[in-house]
C-alpha cells in the first residue's frame, strides 16, 4: 500500500455539483461570483456543518475566484461555521423579542441538559450551542434554529425535549434537509 | 374588521400551490398589466396608490420607481428585499411561506413596470426553508407560463431567481444587499450613486421590501385610487404588523392603516391585551431601531390625541415624544420589563451586526454596548448615562448607512424616557441586578 | 467646470472633482483631513468619516443644504455648491468625535511605533482631538503577524481604511490579504497565514496611514524625525517601477527606502520591492536632493526642514547629483538656500 502523503482534497458530491450548476444559471456569465453565498451554504451542508479553509479553497476554485475573496465572505456572515461543530447546531435567538419571552432561560436550560456551553459542543458531539441574533419569528418566541428548521415557542421543558428527541432521531441528508423535518408550526396551517 | 388586501386567503388550504392560488384570483394583476397596460401605466397606478415602502423607511414606492434610470441597451433589475431581520419584524417570512405566489405575482407585475428582464428575491440565509417554498412556487409559475419567455403571449419575458444571504442584518440595507447578491461582504456602498442609477452589477436597480411588492398586486387589480381610499391621509392601504413581546396574541395582523394603537393592543380582534393580566410599560412600535415609547406616549400623543397606527400619527411629536411606524415590528413590554436590560440587548444586536466599515458605527456600537452592559450589571455611574447619549449622538447621522441611526436611536430614546431606570441601576445596583429585577415605579415623561 | 465656495473661498474645478480635491486646490489649513481616502486608489474613501463637511447649499440649481454632513472625499462638486469646513462648529464637533472613535481601541503606543512622526492618525489627533479619553473599557488587541519576511502587520493599530486592500487589488495580480470578520472584530489578514509575496507588495506600507503595516527592515532602527529624506532614482530593471524614491538617511546609512509622497501623504509613483528593500547603498542611487515635507505633522513641527541637508551627506553625494542640485535647486531648501 502506498503511504498517504496529504489529506484528500474535498470534492463536491454529484448532487451538489448539479445544484451548483443550476445556481450558476441564475447570474450573468461574467458575474458567477454572485453564487458564492449559496455555494458556501451547499459546502457547509456537504462537509460536516462547517467550512474549513480547504473547503473554502474548493469553493474558490469552483467559482474561479481568489481564495481571499471566499475567506472575506465566509468570515463576514455568521451562518458559516469556521470551526468543527457537533452533529446538530442549535442556534438560539437571543435578541429582544425572544429575550422578553425567555430566551435567557432557554439558553441556560439547553446548556444544562445538553452539557454544551454556548459556543461549544456537548461531550458526546451531538449538540453545538450557538447564540444568534433575531431570526424573524418574534411572535413565536423563544426560537431555536437547527439547520433549516425553526423550533418555536420553546418556553416549556416539554417543548425543548420534543425538539431534542426529534433531532436525535434525524438522519442527516445534505441539500434538502427540511423535507424530513417539516415546517415550523407557525407556518403549517395550510 | 378592516379589509385584508394581502392576507385574505392566507389560511386557505393549499394556497401555496399555483392551482389554488390561481383559483382565488391569483395572477390577475399580471394578466391585467401585461395585456391592457403599458409599464408606465403600472408605475402611475402605484404612484396614485400612495404606497410607501414597507421595509421601514416609508419612502413612496411610485416615486422610487420613477427614479429608475433607463439607459438604452442596459439591463435593469428589480430586487426584492426579503432579508427581514429587524428585531420584532416577522411578517415577510409569514407572507412568503404561506403565500409564495403573491410575492411572485408582485415581482412579475413590478418587473414589467420597471422593464426588468431578470429579477431576484434576496432572502435571509436563515430562511432557506422559505427559499425552497419560493423556488417550488417559481417552478410552478414557469410551468404555467407566468415566468420565462413571452409571458402570456405579451412579448414580455422575465426570469426570477431566489438568492440566499447567510446571516447579516446589514444586508437589509439596500446597497449592502446588492453587494451580498454580487457575492461580496455586506458592506453598504457610499451613495451617490444610488441603486436607481448604479445598483446590481452597476446597472439601474430598484430594491423593494416583500410586502411592498406584494401590495402592487391589489393596487394593479383594483387601481391605485381604490387602494388610496384605504387608510388615513398619506398612510394609505393596509400594513402587516408583526406583534410580539408580552402580548396575549402575538402574530401577524394585516390592518388598515389608521387603527388606534390602543385598539390594536387591547382589542380581541388584534393582540388581545397584555399577557398574564399585567400592565403595559413600553412599546417599540416599528422594529428595534425606532424610539421606544412609554405606555402613556404610545397610546396618546403628547397633545393628548389618540395615537393611530399610521406613519404620521406614530411620528407625531418627533423624537421628543413620538416614534416611527418603521417596519411594523410591534414589540410590547409589560411592567416587569427591565428597560436597561432591553436597551443593552438591542445595543448588543447592533454591535454584532455593524459591518465595521466606517469608524463611528464600528467603534461606537461596541462602546455603547459595553457601557450598557456595565449599567445593567450594576457597575455604572451617573456619568455613564450621559456618556451613552453623547456616544449615540456621535454616531447618528455620521455613518455610511442608516445602521448608525438604528443603533443610536433606541439608546437615546431609552435614556430620554426611562432615565429613572438607568439611575436606579446606578443607585441600587444590588436590587437592580437581582434576577428578573426591573424598576416598577412611575415613568417620567419627557 | 464648477465653481464652488469652500470656507468662503471660491475655487473653480472640473466637473466630477470631489469636494476634498477642490479644497486641496485651495490648500492650506482649510483642507479636510483624510484617513482612508487615497487618490491613486480607485474605490477608496468614505469610510473613516474624518473628512465630513457641511454642504450648506447643494448647487445653484438646487440651493437646499444637504441634510447630513457629507464625506468630502467621495462627494462630487456641483456648480454653485457652498461648503463649510473649518468655519462650521458642527463639522469640528463631529470631527472631534471621529478622533475619539478612532482612538478608543487604538493602543496609543506611539513611543514604540515606527510610524510615529509620520502617522496620519497622530496628526489627526493632534489637530482635532482632545488629550483625555472617556473610554474606560478594555481595548481590542491582536497578535502581531509577519506577512512575509519584509512586512509586519500590527492589527491593533489598524483603523480599517482598506487602503492596503485596494493597493493589493490594483497593483498585484493575486491579492492574498483582505478584511476578515465583521464589525469591530474585523481585521486585516490572510486567514491562513499566507505570506504576501509580490514584487509590489511593499507599497502597502506606504499607503498605511498608521503603524499597522511597517517595514521590517526599518523596524526600531530610528525615529523618523532623526532621519533625513533625500530624493533619488535609479534605472530599475522592473519596467513597472519608475525607480524614483525617497531615501531616509541616518548619517551615511540609508535606513529605509520609500516611494515619494506628496503633501497629503499620497504616493505618486509606486515602487517595487527591489528598490524598497534591497537597494540600501547610496551607490545604488542617483541622488536628486533633499525631499521636502510640507504637511503639518509631528515630523515637521520641530522646524524639521532646516537641517534637511546634512553637510556630511552633501559631501558624500556623487558629483552628478551635486551638479544637478546646483543647476536645479529644490524649492525651499532651508539651511542651504534659505
Amino acid at each position: 500500500m502506498e503511504p498517504t502523503t496529504a489529506p484528500t482534497k474535498p470534492q463536491f458530491s454529484p448532487a451538489a455539483q448539479a445544484e451548483i450548476k443550476r445556481l450558476l444559471t441564475h447570474y450573468p456569465e461574467d458575474r458567477s461570483k454572485s453564487a458564492l453565498l449559496p455555494i458556501l451554504h451547499i459546502a457547509q451542508a456537504e462537509f460536516g456543518g462547517w467550512v474549513s479553509p480547504e473547503v473554502q479553497d474548493l469553493v474558490a476554485e469552483t467559482l474561479k475566484i481568489k481564495p481571499i475573496e471566499v475567506y472575506e465572505v465566509a468570515t463576514f456572515y455568521t451562518q458559516y461555521n469556521l470551526k468543527p461543530v457537533g452533529k446538530h447546531v442549535l442556534e438560539i435567538c437571543r435578541t429582544g423579542p425572544c429575550m422578553l419571552r425567555g430566551s435567557d432561560e432557554l439558553t441556560a436550560h439547553l446548556e444544562r441538559i445538553t452539557g454544551a456551553k454556548v459556543g461549544g459542543t456537548s461531550p458526546d458531539g451531538t449538540f453545538t450551542l450557538k447564540e444568534v441574533e433575531c431570526l424573524a419569528a418574534c411572535g413565536f418566541a423563544p426560537i431555536v434554529q437547527v439547520r433549516e428548521k425553526y423550533y418555536e415557542q420553546l418556553d416549556t421543558p416539554e417543548a425543548v425535549d420534543a425538539m431534542l428527541s426529534e433531532l436525535k432521531s434525524l438522519v442527516h441528508r445534505p441539500i434538502l434537509p427540511w423535507e424530513e423535518t417539516g415546517l415550523p408550526n407557525s407556518l403549517k396551517n395550510y | 374588521m378592516g379589509r385584508k388586501l394581502l392576507t385574505e386567503h392566507i389560511n386557505v388550504e393549499g394556497i401555496n400551490t399555483f392551482e389554488v392560488y390561481r383559483k382565488h384570483g391569483g395572477y390577475r394583476s399580471v394578466e391585467k398589466a401585461l395585456k391592457t397596460m403599458t409599464p408606465d401605466e403600472v408605475v402611475e397606478e402605484v404612484k396614485k396608490s400612495g404606497l410607501r415602502g414597507r421595509g421601514g423607511a416609508g419612502f413612496p414606492t411610485g416615486m422610487k420607481w420613477s427614479f429608475l434610470a433607463k439607459p438604452e441597451g442596459v439591463p435593469r433589475y428589480l430586487v426584492c428585499n426579503a432579508d427581514e431581520s429587524e428585531p420584532g419584524t416577522f411578517k415577510d417570512r409569514q407572507l412568503m411561506s404561506k403565500l409564495p405566489h403573491l410575492l411572485i405575482e408582485g415581482m412579475i407585475t413590478g418587473s414589467y413596470a420597471l422593464g426588468a428582464r431578470t429579477s431576484y428575491i434576496y432572502i435571509r440565509g436563515e430562511l432557506l426553508y422559505v427559499l425552497r417554498i419560493l423556488e417550488k412556487a417559481i417552478a410552478e409559475a414557469y410551468a404555467a407560463g407566468f415566468l420565462g419567455k413571452n409571458i402570456l403571449g405579451s412579448g414580455y419575458s422575465l426570469d426570477l431567481h431566489v438568492h440566499p444571504g447567510a446571516g447579516a442584518y446589514i444586508c437589509g440595507e439596500e446597497t449592502a444587499l446588492l453587494e451580498s447578491l454580487e457575492g461580496k461582504r455586506g458592506n453598504p456602498r457610499n451613495k451617490p450613486p444610488f441603486p436607481a442609477v448604479q445598483g446590481l452589477y452597476a446597472r439601474p436597480t430598484v430594491v423593494n421590501n416583500v410586502e411592498t411588492i406584494a401590495a402592487v398586486v391589489p393596487i394593479v387589480n383594483e387601481g391605485g385610487d381604490e387602494y388610496a381610499k384605504l387608510g388615513v391621509g398619506k398612510s394609505t392601504g393596509t400594513k402587516l404588523i408583526s406583534a410580539c413581546g408580552h402580548l396575549n396574541k402575538p402574530g401577524i395582523y394585516e390592518i388598515e392603516l389608521g387603527v388606534p394603537v390602543e385598539e390594536f393592543i387591547y382589542s380581541d380582534e388584534y393582540c388581545g391585551g397584555i399577557w398574564k393580566g399585567r400592565d403595559l410599560k413600553a412599546v417599540v412600535a416599528g422594529g428595534s431601531s425606532v424610539p421606544i415609547l412609554p405606555k402613556e406616549l404610545i397610546l396618546k400623543t403628547a397633545a393628548g390625541e389618540n395615537r393611530l397606527m399610521t406613519y404620521e400619527s406614530l411620528s407625531d411629536g418627533g423624537f421628543v415624544t413620538g416614534t416611527m411606524l418603521g417596519s411594523g415590528g410591534f414589540i410590547a413590554m409589560d411592567e416587569t420589563t427591565c428597560i436597561v436590560k432591553n436597551t443593552w440587548n438591542f445595543s448588543r444586536f447592533y454591535h454584532h451586526e455593524s459591518c465595521g466599515q466606517c469608524s463611528p458605527c464600528r467603534e461606537g456600537t461596541g462602546w455603547m454596548e459595553k457601557v450598557l452592559h456595565r449599567l445593567e450589571h450594576g457597575h455604572g455611574s451617573m456619568h455613564d448615562i450621559d456618556l451613552l447619549v453623547s456616544v449615540a449622538k456621535q454616531i447618528e447621522g455620521n455613518t455610511i448607512c442608516p445602521l448608525g441611526e438604528a443603533a443610536a436611536w433606541p439608546v437615546a430614546a431609552a435614556v430620554r424616557h426611562f432615565r429613572h431606570e438607568f439611575e436606579w441601576h446606578v443607585t441600587n445596583p444590588k436590587e437592580a441586578t437581582a434576577p428578573g429585577a426591573a424598576y416598577r415605579g412611575a415613568p417620567v415623561l419627557a | 467646470m464648477a465653481k464652488i465656495t469652500f470656507d468662503g473661498i471660491e475655487v473653480e474645478v472640473p466637473d466630477g472633482t470631489t469636494i476634498l480635491n477642490a479644497a486641496r486646490q485651495i490648500g492650506g489649513s482649510v483642507v479636510p483631513p483624510a484617513m482612508c481616502y487615497y487618490t491613486p486608489l480607485k474605490g477608496s474613501g468614505g469610510k473613516c468619516r474624518a473628512c465630513l463637511v457641511k454642504v450648506s447649499a447643494g448647487s445653484t440649481k438646487d440651493p437646499r443644504p444637504m441634510p447630513k454632513l457629507v464625506a468630502s472625499c467621495i462627494t462630487t462638486v456641483q456648480d454653485g455648491m457652498v461648503v463649510e469646513n473649518t468655519i462650521n462648529q458642527q463639522v469640528l464637533d463631529v470631527r472631534k468625535g471621529i478622533v475619539e472613535m478612532l482612538l478608543i481601541n487604538h493602543p496609543l503606543d506611539c513611543p514604540v511605533c515606527d510610524q510615529a512622526g509620520e502617522c496620519s492618525l497622530q496628526d489627526f489627533a493632534f489637530e482635532h482631538g482632545v488629550s483625555t479619553t472617556r473610554y474606560e473599557e478594555e481595548r481590542r488587541t491582536f497578535e502581531k503577524i509577519d506577512i512575509g519576511p519584509l512586512i509586519q502587520l500590527h492589527m491593533t493599530r489598524c483603523i480599517l481604511c482598506y487602503r492596503c486592500v485596494y493597493t493589493a487589488d490594483q497593483l498585484t495580480p493575486e491579492r492574498v490579504h483582505g478584511v476578515l470578520g465583521r464589525g469591530d472584530a474585523s481585521e486585516i489578514g490572510t486567514y491562513i497565514e499566507n505570506i504576501i509575496d509580490n514584487e509590489f507588495s511593499g507599497n502597502v506600507i506606504d499607503v498605511c496611514p498608521v503603524g499597522a503595516l511597517t517595514d521590517k527592515t526599518f523596524r526600531f532602527k530610528q525615529r523618523v524625525w532623526f532621519t533625513k529624506p533625500v530624493n533619488a532614482h535609479r534605472n530599475c530593471e522592473n519596467e513597472k517601477c519608475g525607480g524614483r524614491v525617497t531615501l531616509w538617511y541616518k548619517g551615511k546609512d540609508v535606513l529605509r527606502v520609500t516611494a515619494r509622497k506628496d503633501e497629503y501623504g499620497e504616493v505618486k509613483e509606486w515602487i517595487c520591492n527591489t528598490c524598497r528593500f534591497d537597494k540600501k547603498e547610496t551607490s545604488d542611487w542617483v541622488l536628486e536632493g533633499p525631499a521636502h515635507i510640507n504637511r503639518a505633522s509631528v515630523i515637521s513641527a520641530n522646524h524639521y526642514e532646516l537641517p534637511v541637508v546634512n553637510p556630511q551627506v552633501l559631501a558624500d553625494l556623487p558629483e552628478s547629483t551635486t551638479r544637478e542640485l546646483e543647476r536645479n535647486p529644490p524649492l525651499r531648501l532651508g539651511g542651504i538656500n534659505g
